[in-house]
């Protein structure tokens, strides 16, 4: 694929594909919205005897209590209503509830990242670790933790931790693996020349870690993270889940799941998916900005 | 407190970390001894975990509330044997098997269309890059909603879970092949789908193949947790909630042990037909 130059090709093969993308998909929104809301519209029309003409019927689906599928102006005016006309502080608002699973998120992930880190350490340097724990590491991703969650934040409830930290615990155990491996991997990236020259330097090991190995693997740790920091996200949210959902995201949507407020589950979901992208886009930032400090700008 | 068991399992790791460092410095010449000695490595580590946390739980006296001993959690699991087996049926032979065999199709099939029309790569991936780092486990309250509570609703979370996965990874795939071999292609005057089945997919393999293991995992996750949403009385979600919820912890752990073997077996399912599918590729090639 040739790529344009300028801003017209900016335009081109930037903002007009993924605008069509965007809009055919709020265009089949609203097409499913009317399908799935008409039923019932329907049913109400025919209990009250009266005939509904085709106008009415697509005003009314758009504008339903609990629609099957709200449609995208109505979720849009929910989440305008809940994040910039409530309080921060209130319960109903969504800028609280995210800060809630912000906070989860963030700490699963430092540790997480940290866990990563440390084990992605150990491994490079320890022939037994390496061989022993390796496989293990793999298999836990096998274990279905989001499964567990409930257990963890029921079982931590009853030692007495509770609030933050069994939360991210969840998110620590889903986004360590992704750093682990992709540090071992970034730590062995160093080549046999660059590791020979060392050897010639004498130098010791932690001056190889340092000015060899872990500028090296600068570049896997910011591409690990990325998918961590996504996916720290996830765990925090099903963590919010089984604990009566008091606050959060996860809380949100099993309230709204409880009490068919459709609208409310919508909205939580597009909070969640506008953090991620904040997420995921912040670590990009920083990855950007340390590469170029380090002259490793692409 | 119990100090006899306490200290043999000390004992016993550290026995255990000897044996291990010993066999990690061995670097036989024989093929088949080496790899034994790479299985056996994982295998004491394993086992000595299991050991230790049968010997803290026996010598700290946990109670079973917290944390049940291996031993107690395999009594449980050989006693409900018929309900962990409804439990997988529900789960894993009709929600997943259906979701995944269906989100990795559609996937694959829309990862075609996508590659075929330039407008759409340039406009669907970044749409579908955004989305595959989206938490997309939240849309399950939605298709219990739309779907009701049996299979169908954990099924379709399971499709729209793998989907994105499989059309970002298949994508990336099809541009795996150089502008040599698809020259070489042209030469023999071969056309769109003989390119792509005799070249492009093949050489996609390692991508498809990662995007299998990955969704292997989110599968079950997504079954599972759209089963803490509502369920018939039967599933591996619904029981791990509910056993919560009256404090049978160790019945928990059983469906974890049956939930972490299906995630395992199918994982190293995958693996196994990746090596023969792709034996031409340069990780399997020694």
């Amino acid at each position: 694929m040739t790529e344009r130059q300028g801003v017209s090709g900016f335009f081109l093969d930037r903002v007009l594909p993924i605008g069509v993308v965007v809009l055919v998909i709020l265009m089949l929104w609203y097409g499913f919205a009317v399908l799935l809301n008409s039923k019932f519209e329907l049913d109400q029309a025919a209990r009250a005897g009266t005939e509904i003409s085709t106008r009415d019927l697509v005003a009314k689906t758009m504008a339903q209590e609990r629609p099957v599928l709200p449609a995208p102006h109505q979720v849009a005016t929910e989440l305008w209503d809940t994040t910039v006309n409530k309080k921060i502080t209130s319960k109903r608002s969504l800028v609280y509830h995210g800060w809630v699973t912000l906070s989860s998120t963030l700490l699963g992930f430092l540790m997480g990242t940290l866990l990563g880190i440390g084990l992605a350490v150990a491994i490079v340097h320890s022939r037994v670790l390496d061989k022993s724990l390796m496989p293990w590491i793999i298999t836990s991703q096998t274990v279905p933790i989001l499964a567990i969650a409930p257990m963890i934040i029921v079982v931590l409830n009853a030692i007495g931790i509770s609030g933050l930290l069994p939360k991210a615990m969840i998110s620590t155990y889903l986004s360590f693996f992704p750093v682990a491996v992709g540090m071992v991997k970034g730590l062995r990236s160093p080549d046999t020349m660059h590791m020979d020259l060392m050897r010639t330097y004498n130098a010791t090991q932690a001056q190889v870690f340092f000015k060899l190995r872990w500028p090296s693997a600068v570049p896997f740790l910011f591409t690990s993270m990325k998918i961590a920091v996504a996916i720290s996200l996830v765990g925090a949210i099903v963590g919010e889940l089984p604990t009566g959902a008091v606050a959060g995201l996860g809380a949100r949507l099993l309230t709204g799941s409880y009490y068919g407020q459709t609208i409310q589950i919508w909205t939580a979901l597009i909070g969640a998916a506008v953090l991620a992208a904040i997420l995921v886009w912040a670590v990009d930032i920083v990855s950007r900005i340390v590469m170029r400090n380090m002259g490793m700008a692409r | 407190m119990n100090y006899s068991i306490i200290i043999s399992v000390a004992l016993f790791w550290m026995v255990a970390w000897f044996i291990n460092t010993r066999l990690a410095e061995l670097s036989p010449k024989n093929m088949i001894a080496a790899r034994a000695i790479n299985l056996l490595i994982p295998l004491l580590f394993g086992v000595t975990l299991i050991v230790i946390w049968e010997g803290l739980a026996k010598g700290f006296e946990i109670p079973g509330v917290l944390l049940p001993a291996p031993s107690v959690i395999w009594a449980r699991i050989t006693a409900s044997i018929d309900i962990l087996w409804a439990d997988f049926y529900q789960t894993f032979l009709k929600a997943v098997l259906a979701g995944y065999v269906m989100g990795c199709g559609f996937g694959f099939a829309t990862a075609i269309i996508v590659d075929k029309v330039p407008f759409l790569r340039k406009g669907l991936l970044p749409v579908g890059n955004l989305v595959a780092a989206l938490p997309i486990v939240g849309i399950a309250p939605i298709m219990v909603m739309w779907f009701g509570f049996d299979w169908p609703s954990k099924a379709a979370v399971v499709v729209v879970m793998t989907f994105f996965p499989m059309l970002v990874n298949t994508v990336a795939g099809l541009e795996a092949s150089n502008a040599m071999e698809r020259d070489l292609m042209r030469t023999y005057a071969a056309n769109y789908w003989q390119t792509l089945l005799k070249l492009r997919l093949p050489a996609a393999m390692p991508f498809i193949f990662n995007a299998l293991k990955i969704n292997s995992t989110l599968a079950l996750i997504g079954a599972i947790v759209a089963e803490f949403f509502g369920t018939p009385i039967v599933g591996m979600g619904f029981r791990i909630s509910t056993e919560v919820g009256r404090m049978n912890i160790d019945m928990v752990w059983a469906e974890i042990f049956v939930a972490a073997l299906a995630g395992s077996l199918s994982y190293g399912l995958i693996a196994l037909l990746e090596r023969a599918v792709t034996f031409w590729h340069p990780s399997y090639r020694n």
